[in-house]
């Protein structure tokens, strides 16, 4: 009796075991945050792509409508490919796409921006990164939906595809 | 003379209690920093790393603290950003209560039964 229990335990500590690590097994390695709650679009100040002069979150996000904010950088290889996307995205009249970017050279960014095209109706810089970790990203590029009452609805890690394209634009509808 | 060193020494201590304070907030962003994860490194923590988000996020934690942000109030921050994945010590809240309790109910389970061995050994005896 006292041996098939012990037996019973051992099993049921090992089964446990090989569920938890099968189940590691599947995961990804690569921590993305999710988004649980909608959260508000966070309060900031920066400076303006173009004018260098200084833009206060209010003024950026103050019409009425959806937005996206897209993190993107002209040494971000990813950006290259997601960036025909962005330029479909931008004549969705229903969305006003803002471009950070981030810690780029100024000059590779104009560059990059006249070669592939500007489809933001508003560029703000990072140099420091800072902006970034305030909006809750970790890398280049990623891109946040951002609905009417100005809170983070939707979170893309990575560059967008098209099947994420058509999801944006069934949220924005 | 006298007040010429009465002015040395009140310019000296102003000085050195600025140097305090910096030191202090040096101590306590390395104390932070060695508490955060690195998320887009392997098994590094933010102050062992020299990725841009690391410097980023040392940067913010250089500003919280001399905002004058406690320790606690800059977690929270990092935690509403990151999640409680981003701190290496994590609070107990619903998501964590197995990892916090269950090393203490394996403690004392195992007490229990070398508890319970000791007893009838004691009882054979």
């Amino acid at each position: 009796m006292k041996n098939k229990s012990s037996l019973f335990i051992i099993i049921t500590v090992l089964s446990f075991c090989f569920v938890i690590f099968y189940k590691g097994l599947n995961n990804s390695n690569t921590y993305a945050p999710k988004i649980k709650d909608k959260k508000n679009i966070p309060i900031f100040e920066a400076k303006d792509f173009n004018s260098s002069a200084y833009l206060n979150s209010e003024k950026i996000f103050e019409e009425d409508t959806f937005y996206i904010v897209n993190i993107w950088a002209s040494w971000c290889v990813p950006c290259r490919t997601e960036h025909p996307l962005l330029m479909e995205l931008s004549k969705n009249q229903s969305v006003k796409l803002i471009g950070l970017n981030y810690r780029d050279n100024s000059n590779n960014a104009k560059k990059f921006i006249n070669e592939f095209g500007n489809p933001y109706s508003q560029l703000i810089v990072d140099n420091e990164g800072t902006l970034s970790v305030e909006f809750g990203a970790y890398g280049v590029p990623e891109t946040f939906i951002i609905d009417k009452n100005k809170k983070i609805i939707r979170k893309f890690i990575g560059p967008i595809n098209k099947e994420i394209v058509e999801e944006i634009k069934l949220i924005i509808k | 003379m006298k007040i010429l060193k009465i002015f040395i020494i009140l310019f000296l201590s102003i000085g050195f209690s600025h140097l305090k304070s910096d030191e202090k907030n040096d101590v306590l962003k390395s104390k932070i920093l060695k508490n955060i994860r690195c998320l887009i490194c392997q098994g590094q923590s933010v102050y062992d790393s020299e990725s841009e988000f690391a410097s980023s996020i040392k940067l913010i934690v250089d500003r919280k603290i001399e905002e004058g942000l406690k320790e606690e109030q800059i977690y929270k921050f990092l935690r509403e950003k990151y999640g409680d994945w981003v701190i290496y010590n994590p609070q107990l809240n619903k998501n964590t209560y197995v990892l916090w309790l269950l090393p203490l109910l394996l403690f004392l389970f195992g007490g229990a039964i070398i508890y319970k061995k000791t007893i009838s050994k004691n009882n054979k005896i």
